[in-house]
């Protein structure tokens, strides 16, 4: 705990690919991260796209 | 996804929140998880209990196009990279029977006996992402789903185009798997319709359709293509081009008409619809795509009372312009999908920007929390022997030993000189089998470690995380990828498949001899940003850097901070959009942390990540700042246009200027009864080639404000596309509901504003009278759009490449929106593109968390894989400087003479200037020349024997 009381820690609910974003840059802000999830894995629908616009890059 | 690896990320799967209590700052929340019955460290994810389970599930991730079992994974690069049990479907779950799959994993990784668990976690923010929701089935079967099999969903169609997917890509019927030869996509599906509830536009819909009816043309080059559009809703970043490109390259047909429902006819489908001028059309289709919308998540209200957050009227979370990531509970941000419909750019962008957020609430406790993985000294003098050399030959279950003899493969090892330790592990890549490469490496003091398995891009760190785990330099490690290239290549041929694997470890061993110890160098960081423009954009960005307890320098060209927001009257939601302005200036001006330099522009640039120097201009004096990192956020213009009377008549004003005199009451509309608005002025071909993206809601919102003000006022709108995406639907909705009319014009026939006695007039083509009409007009109004600033200057200064249209490129459409392809620099704002305030303080807090990872972590890794120059060697010819795309290499003076030197913050290990060297005076780490020439070497031995 810190002076102010404040957490150093984050939850981040879903991951897709929003709550996956957050989760990395917020770790490598400084912060720990809970990445909670209600399916058996992260991903979310990008993990579902064939290819992703314009750039026809793998989405995964 | 690196996430899988942090040791600051911790995963929690198959679980949901259940409570939230506390405040901003310190919040306690309950999350309870299912158990996967599969323990996460023993599983190798072989997949031998898919294999015999008994049990047929369908296939969710597969959008049920496939079957599979109750203990699977989605997809072979989950994460976690781990099976699990479908507990509604297993037999072992549910009666108590069956357990074949546990009898049968050799990693004995199911566990039975594993429990539900809650977990109380203490946190500081919550991120809300929990994505969207499907639309209700009742709306897709009432365009013929689920009773005819050829009408499938969007997602169903991406599958089928997919290589990995249940047709490996092939696009067939459902219904008798052959090839169909004209598709219809339906457009808005679950969106733009008020009667399933859904008016809002769902905004993505339109570019996924254009994707995947291209995508669709290059597998089946003969297929003949339609798309039903209302409008064409392309208004992302280089979307058009696309857009135009599925048009003309592919001759993808577009139709605007909505088509109320599907009827089967002998095994086709029938759509029948009114096309623009009235007439009813019908034809015969093999296959329908349904374009289905965003719905928010099934388990949104739910959310939103655990958490305390308030809704919109369609259930996504409720912000505002002024903060589009906050909720109305402090300290609880959302992104993605449940702030409102959107695709992937913007949510990446989103998730940083909430990130930002996060971490200025919490700045005081940064780093309280957060482990850093210690490892013991490395040992420098194990290296410097002889070369022993220890040789992993992995099984990967069946996935090599089903071809490969792996056994004969190791053994063949043995017989490689310096070969001091073979064995072969079922799966090197599991918990066990990775303490054993360790132990073994302690035991025999190997210094070069051969892993023959798969693929170096996934599994190396892995492996070079074992070494630095012993004490040995991670770059001793070399991989044999026989998986992909051996087993999988060549599953037909075992005998061939095996000699190859041994001949890629002889090589391996070959360049394993040679490899040298590479040292990770750390450069520390100026904890200091510089953000480029003082609008909304670089204030935004500026605060949000200074809030996360770092010094900030906004340098803005005028003389007064606030850019293009000081001609915007109201956001696109209604708000003032004068007080967000003041508020900033405010907060900026008086920030402790933030230096504003007026009149200032940015000169010149030196260095690299985590150390720049720039001079920066103010009036005639020039300043050198140190920084470790710099945001552009230079905004962009509004587009002067040259025609339609604009200069000549002073009834002919921009949407800037009607707002201008709108804000001045009822008084600006004095003696004007009819108003016509003129959209794409500048805009999508009209002088620049992009959308620009805001015109229409622009547009929308004031004609709604003249109808408030004057309500007898005719307003006419005349458009391409009506592009109000996301919740400005309803403004669209709400306009034409009070009487604004709306007229569609192509762009080969635009409309004429023309003198008429003392007043103007407008002609247009009205599609449903088929005749010109002339539309008299108190005021034109022209929504021009957003041209670039004058970024090529800047763009030569920072080394930052433009778009064609002259915005700032960013470094990955989709994955790295808001950084630029020179490391230390981010992005936003009308910099990088048209947008509206709330996208471009949403992107504003995305740079500015960007920008604050180096300034956090103090120090920036120097990969060890750079380019190094022999200087003996060098003849200072110039040719690597001049060919590298990174400037990473530069000639300097060495004693009189002109020599190669490597800027190793910024070299990329590419390559090229290693390749070119005519004196081979280049070398790359981990790739010397004597190490790939053994290898070479290796490789013709078989040849010669």
């Amino acid at each position: 705990m810190t002076d102010k009381g404040k957490q150093g820690a984050v939850l981040v609910l879903g991951g897709g690919v929003a709550g996956v974003q957050s989760a990395l840059d917020l770790a490598d802000l400084g912060y720990y991260v809970y990445l909670v999830e209600k399916k058996a894995s992260i991903g979310g629908v990008m993990a579902q796209l064939d290819k992703t616009f314009p750039t026809n890059d793998c989405s995964l | 996804m690196e996430a899988g690896r942090s040791p600051n990320i911790e995963i929690l799967a198959n679980a949901r929140l259940m409570a939230l209590e506390g405040e901003a700052g310190g919040f306690t929340a309950r999350v309870h998880q299912e158990p996967r019955f599969i323990d996460e460290d023993k599983c190798t994810a072989c997949g031998t209990c898919t294999m015999y389970c008994p049990r047929p599930v369908v296939d969710l991730y597969n959008e049920r196009l496939d079957i599979t079992r109750a203990p699977h994974i989605d997809y072979p690069q989950a994460i976690p990279a781990v099976y699990y049990i479908d507990a509604k479907a297993c037999l072992r779950v549910n009666y108590e029977s069956c357990n074949l799959c546990a009898q049968t994993c050799t990693a004995k990784a199911i566990d039975f006996s594993q429990k539900p668990r809650e977990h109380v976690l203490d946190v500081g923010a919550v991120v809300l992402a929990p994505g969207f929701g499907k639309i209700d089935p009742a709306v897709l079967a009432r365009f013929g789903y689920g009773k005819h099999p050829d009408v499938v969903t969007s997602l169903e169609f991406e599958r089928l185009t997919c290589a990995s997917g249940p047709t490996e890509g092939h696009i067939v019927r459902l219904s008798d798997h052959k090839t169909p030869k004209k598709i219809a996509f339906l457009q808005c599906i679950g969106s733009r319709d008020e009667t399933c509830g859904n008016g809002y536009c769902s905004s993505v819909c339109c570019m996924y359709a254009v994707k995947e009816a291209s995508v669709a043309k290059e597998h089946e080059p003969d297929l003949d293509i339609s798309i039903f559009f209302m409008d064409v809703r392309t208004q992302g970043k280089g979307f058009d081009e696309s857009r135009e490109r599925a048009e003309k390259k592919y001759g993808i047909r577009v139709i605007r008409a909505r088509v109320p429902r599907v009827e089967e006819i002998d095994g086709r489908l029938a759509l029948t619809w009114t096309d623009e001028d009235g007439t009813s059309r019908s034809e015969l289709f093999d296959m329908v795509v349904l374009s289905v919308g965003l719905d928010a998540p099934e388990d949104a209200r739910q959310i939103a009372d655990l958490c305390g957050v308030e809704l919109n009227k369609y259930d996504f979370c409720l912000t505002s312009a002024g903060s589009p990531l906050s909720t109305t509970r402090p300290g609880v941000f959302v992104a993605g999908a449940f702030q409102g419909p959107k695709d992937v750019p913007e949510s990446v962008t989103q998730a940083s920007g909430v990130a930002s957020l996060a971490s200025e609430e919490l700045a005081s406790a940064r780093g309280t929390r957060t482990v850093s993985v210690m490892y013991p000294e490395e040992d420098l003098e194990i290296a410097k022997g002889p070369p022993r050399i220890g040789v992993f030959v992995c099984h990967c279950g069946v996935n090599i030993a089903g071809v490969v003899d792996v056994k004969a493969v190791r053994d063949y090892a043995a017989d490689l000189g310096d070969v001091v330790l073979y064995e072969d592990p079922m799966y090197s890549c599991s918990q066990d089998a990775l303490k054993n490469i360790a132990r073994k490496i302690k035991e025999n003091r190997l210094n070069r470690v051969v892993i023959a398995a798969c693929s170096p891009r996934t599994h190396e760190p892995l492996f070079q995380e074992t070494l630095r785990s012993v004490g040995v330099n991670p770059a001793l490690v070399e991989m044999a990828n026989i998986r992909d290239q051996c087993s999988w290549v060549h599953a037909q041929e075992p005998a061939e498949a095996t000699q190859k694997a041994m001949d890629l470890v002889r090589m391996a061993v070959a360049k394993a001899r040679h490899l040298e110890p590479l040292s990770l160098q750390m450069v520390s960081v100026i904890p200091r940003a510089v953000v480029l423009g003082g609008g909304a954009a670089g204030m935004s960005a500026a605060l949000a850097i200074a809030d996360q307890g770092f010094d900030c320098i906004l340098v803005e060209k005028e003389g007064e901070l606030g850019g293009n927001l000081r001609m915007l009257k109201w956001t696109l939601d209604g708000q003032d959009a004068s007080a967000i302005l003041a508020n900033l200036v405010t907060r900026v001006q008086g920030h402790p942390r933030i230096r504003v330099m007026t009149n200032a522009v940015l000169e010149n640039v030196t260095g690299f990540v985590g150390n720049f120097v720039s001079t920066i201009r103010t009036g005639d004096s020039n300043e050198e700042v140190r920084h470790g990192v710099c945001v552009i956020a230079t905004g962009g213009m509004q587009y002067v246009p040259t025609g339609d009377m604009y200069g000549e008549s002073p009834k002919v004003l921009t949407q800037l200027e009607l707002e201008g005199r709108l804000s001045k009451g009822k008084g600006g509309l004095r003696g004007v009864n009819s108003v016509v608005m003129i959209q794409c002025v500048g805009s999508r071909g009209d002088g620049m080639n992009h959308c620009s993206r805001v015109c229409c809601t622009q547009a929308v919102k004031n004609a709604l404000k003249i109808k408030e003000m004057k309500p007898e006022t005719a307003v006419y709108v005349l458009y391409r596309d009506i592009r109000t995406f996301g919740f400005h639907e309803d403004l669209y909705s709400e306009a034409r509901r009070k009487g604004v009319v709306f007229l569609r014009y192509e762009p080969e026939d635009r409309p004429q504003v023309l003198k008429a006695g003392n007043g103007l007039k407008v002609r247009a083509f009205d599609r449903l009278l088929g005749e010109y009409i002339e539309i008299p007009a108190g005021l034109v109004v022209l929504s021009t759009g957003i041209a670039p600033g004058e970024n090529e200057a800047l763009s030569r200064v920072v080394k930052a490449p433009l778009t064609p249209e002259g915005f700032f490129l960013e470094a990955h459409a989709k994955l790295r929106p808001v950084e630029v392809s020179v490391d230390g620099f981010y992005l936003c704002g009308l910099a990088h593109g048209p947008k509206s305030l709330d996208e471009s303080i949403a992107q504003a807090k995305a740079a500015a968390a960007k920008a604050a990872i180096p300034l956090a972590k103090g120090e920036v890794p120097v990969t060890p894989l750079v380019s190094r120059v022999d200087q003996e060697k060098c003849i200072g010819c110039g040719i690597c400087e001049s060919l590298c795309p990174f400037h990473a290499i530069r000639l300097v003076k060495v004693d009189k003479r002109r020599k190669a030197e490597t800027v190793t913050a910024s070299c990329k290990a590419c390559g090229i200037c290693a390749a070119h060297c005519p004196t081979l005076a280049i070398s790359m780490g981990g790739f010397t020349d004597e190490a790939i020439m053994a290898q070479i070497h290796a490789f013709s031995e078989r040849c010669a024997s």
